[in-house]
C-alpha cells in the first residue's frame, strides 16, 4: 500500500467528518439568522405588549405572550411534582424487578409518542372525558403529560449524582428514609432537577400540536380569567400567520416577529439551564 | 420533634405517593394505546380493515361515498421519512464520528451545546422556515410552481432528527473499547482507517438504534410536515409531490370533523396505526442499544 496516499485519503476524510459536523451548524445559523434578520424589525415594545389589530395584519402578540406562559405554568404544576416523584421512586426506592423495568420501559416509550397523539389523547382524557373542555387547564395538562418522561429521566440523573453517603448519614442519625431524601438528597439535587425542568418547560412552551385541540383559540379579545378559559399561544399564532392567515404576505413581518419572539423565550430558557448548570459544575469542583 | 409513628406515617406516605407518580407513566402508556384502539376499531364497524389499509382514496369528507384508505398517507410519511434519512443518517454518523474521535476538546465543547441549541427549535419553527426559505429555494431550484412537496419536509425533518441521530450514535461510538483502537493502532492503522475499519462497525448496533430513533422522531413529527408539504392527499410518485402525511391528516381533520361520526373514528385509527409504527422503531431502538451497552462493558 502506497503510505503517501494512504495519509492522503485519511486527510480527505477526516475533513469530511469536519465538513459533516460544519453543515450542522451552519443549519442551525441560517435558521437563526434568517428568523433574526427579518424579525428584529417588527420587534418593539408595541408588538410585546399590544393585543392583535385589524383582523391580525396589525398591533402586537401580548396575548400570545401571555397565553404559552400561562400554559406552561399549568404544566409546570401538573408534570414537575410527578416527575419528580417518579424520579425519586425509580432512583430511591425502586428494587430491580420486572415491575421498575415495566416503568422505565414506559417511560422511554412515553417519550417517543408522536406530539399529535397526546393531542388526541388530551381530546378524549381532559377535554371530553374530564370536563375541562377545551381550555388552559386542559392543555396545560396534555402538554404536562407530554413532558413527564423528560422531566423524570433529567431528575433521575441528577438523583443519581447525590453521593451515597449523603444517604447513609442521615439513616445513620436515626432520620426514616423520607427525610434523609428531604432534607439531604432532594437539596443536593436541585439544581440538577431546575435544570431539566427549565429545559422540559421549554420544550413545552414551543409545542404546537398538543395544544391544537384542547384549548388553543385563533383570537381573542381578552385574556384568560380562568383556567376554563381558551387562550392564545406563540407557536399556534406563528403557524396561523403564516399558514391559514387571509393575507399571508401581508402579515409575514408578523410573523417573523412572532417567530422570533418564540425562539428567543426557548433560547433564553436554554441559556438559563445552561447557566445553572455550568455554575453547579464549578460549585462540586471546589 | 414529632413523633416517631408520626414520622414513619409520612415515610409511609412518601413511598406510596412517589410509587404512584411513578406507575402514572405505565398507566398513561397503556391509557393512550387504549384509547387509540378503542376509538380506531370503530372505524371498522363502518369500513372494512383491508378498504383501510390497502385502499389509497383518502376522501372522508366526498359527498356520497366517503373513503378511508390509509395507504397514500402511509406511504407519504414513510416517503418523507425515508427522504429524512438519506440526508441525516450520513451527516449524522459523520457529526457523530467527529466529535468523538477527531474534534479536540475545545471543538467538542462548543459543538455539544449548538447541536442542544438545534434540538430545542421548535418545530413550527422549522414548518415556518419550510415555508420562507427552503420551500422557495426548492421551487426556483427545479423550476416549480411551488416548493410545498416531500422533498421540502424531508429537508425540514432531517434538520429535526439530527440531533437525535448524532447524540445517540455518538454515545454509541464512545462505547467502544479503547482496546480495540489500540490494536488496530499497533498494527499500522491510521485515525481514519481506525475509525472505519474498527470503531464504526464495533459501534453498529447502536448507530442503528441512534436511525431508528431518528426515524421514529420523524415519523411522528406534525407542524413541520403540516406546514411545509402542501398537504395533498394523494399517493405521491415522487419528492416533487405534495404529500400529506398521517400526522398532517390527524391535525388538519381533528379540528374539522364532527363527534362520533366515522371521519372522527378513522382518524383514531390513523393515530393508532402512527402509535404501533413509532412503538416499534422506539422497541428495535431499544434492543439495538441494550446490545452494545452490554458489549462496551
Amino acid at each position: 500500500m502506497n503510505i503517501a496516499n494512504n495519509n492522503t485519503a485519511q486527510w480527505i476524510g477526516l475533513k469530511i467528518l469536519a465538513l459533516c459536523a460544519l453543515s450542522v451548524i451552519l443549519f442551525l445559523g441560517i435558521i437563526l439568522f434568517d428568523i433574526f434578520n427579518k424579525g428584529i424589525s417588527t420587534l418593539g415594545w408595541d408588538f410585546v405588549f399590544l393585543y392583535p389589530k385589524k383582523g391580525m395584519t396589525e398591533g402586537g402578540i401580548f396575548p400570545c405572550i401571555a397565553g404559552t406562559i400561562l400554559v406552561t405554568m399549568i404544566t409546570a404544576i401538573f408534570a414537575i411534582p410527578i416527575g419528580v416523584g417518579a424520579a425519586i421512586y425509580l432512583n430511591e426506592y425502586a428494587a430491580d424487578n420486572f415491575g421498575t423495568r415495566l416503568i422505565r420501559a414506559s417511560i422511554r416509550n412515553l417519550a417517543g409518542v408522536p406530539s399529535v397523539i397526546f393531542g388526541l389523547f388530551g381530546v378524549v382524557l381532559f377535554v371530553d372525558a374530564l370536563h375541562m373542555g377545551s381550555s388552559l387547564l386542559a392543555s396545560g395538562c396534555t402538554l404536562g403529560l407530554m413532558t413527564l418522561p423528560y422531566l423524570i429521566t433529567s431528575t433521575e440523573e441528577a438523583l443519581r449524582n447525590v453521593p451515597n453517603a449523603y444517604r447513609e448519614g442521615a439513616l445513620a442519625l436515626g432520620a426514616t428514609k423520607w427525610e434523609a431524601i428531604s432534607t439531604n438528597v432532594l437539596p443536593s439535587a436541585v439544581s440538577g432537577i431546575v435544570t431539566g425542568a427549565i429545559l422540559g418547560l421549554s420544550r413545552a412552551a414551543g409545542e404546537t400540536a398538543p395544544i391544537l385541540f384542547t384549548g388553543v383559540s385563533f383570537y381573542l379579545r381578552y385574556l384568560p380569567g380562568s383556567v376554563y378559559d381558551e387562550f392564545m399561544a406563540l407557536p399556534y399564532h406563528v403557524f396561523i400567520l403564516s399558514t391559514q392567515h387571509h393575507a399571508i404576505e401581508q402579515v409575514r413581518p408578523l410573523a417573523y416577529g412572532t417567530a422570533l419572539v418564540l425562539l428567543l423565550l426557548v433560547l433564553s430558557l436554554n441559556v438559563l439551564a445552561f447557566i445553572i448548570r455550568y455554575r453547579y459544575r464549578n460549585f462540586k469542583a471546589q | 420533634m414529632k413523633s416517631i409513628h408520626a414520622r414513619r406515617r409520612a415515610d409511609r406516605f412518601f413511598a406510596r405517593m412517589f410509587s404512584l407518580a411513578a406507575g402514572l407513566s405505565v398507566l398513561a402508556l397503556l391509557a393512550i394505546f387504549g384509547m387509540l384502539l378503542i376509538n380506531g376499531l370503530r372505524l371498522f364497524k363502518d369500513i372494512s380493515l383491508s378498504d383501510f389499509l390497502f385502499s389509497s382514496d383518502w376522501n372522508p369528507e366526498a359527498f356520497g361515498k366517503p373513503t378511508y384508505g390509509v395507504l397514500s398517507l402511509l406511504v407519504s410519511t414513510l416517503l418523507v421519512t425515508f427522504g429524512a434519512l438519506v440526508i441525516a443518517v450520513p451527516l449524522g454518523i459523520g457529526t457523530a464520528a467527529y466529535l468523538s474521535e477527531v474534534a479536540p476538546a475545545r471543538v467538542r465543547d462548543t459543538l455539544k451545546p449548538i447541536i442542544e441549541i438545534l434540538a430545542a427549535i421548535p418545530s413550527v419553527t422549522i414548518g415556518f422556515i419550510g415555508i420562507v426559505l427552503t420551500g422557495p429555494f426548492i421551487a426556483r431550484q427545479f423550476g416549480l410552481e411551488n416548493g410545498f412537496n416531500a422533498l421540502n419536509g424531508s429537508i425540514l425533518l432531517s434538520i429535526m432528527a439530527l440531533p437525535t441521530i448524532i447524540t445517540v450514535a455518538e454515545e454509541a461510538i464512545q462505547a467502544v473499547p479503547n482496546s480495540y483502537k489500540e490494536a488496530a493502532y499497533a498494527l499500522g492503522g491510521n485515525k481514519f482507517t481506525t475509525l472505519m475499519r474498527i470503531t464504526l462497525p464495533s459501534a453498529f448496533s447502536g448507530i442503528i438504534a441512534a436511525i431508528m430513533l431518528g426515524v421514529g422522531r420523524a415519523i411522528g413529527e406534525t407542524m413541520t410536515v403540516l406546514m411545509a408539504t402542501g398537504n395533498a392527499a394523494a399517493m405521491p410518485h415522487g419528492f416533487f409531490d405534495s404529500v400529506k402525511t398521517m400526522t398532517a391528516t390527524i391535525a388538519i381533520e381533528l379540528g374539522e370533523v364532527a363527534y362520533g361520526t366515522t371521519h372522527y373514528y378513522s382518524l383514531f385509527a390513523v393515530g393508532a396505526l402512527l402509535f404501533i409504527m413509532s412503538l416499534f422503531f422506539n422497541l428495535l431502538a431499544e434492543t439495538l442499544a441494550a446490545k452494545y451497552r452490554t458489549k462496551g462493558q
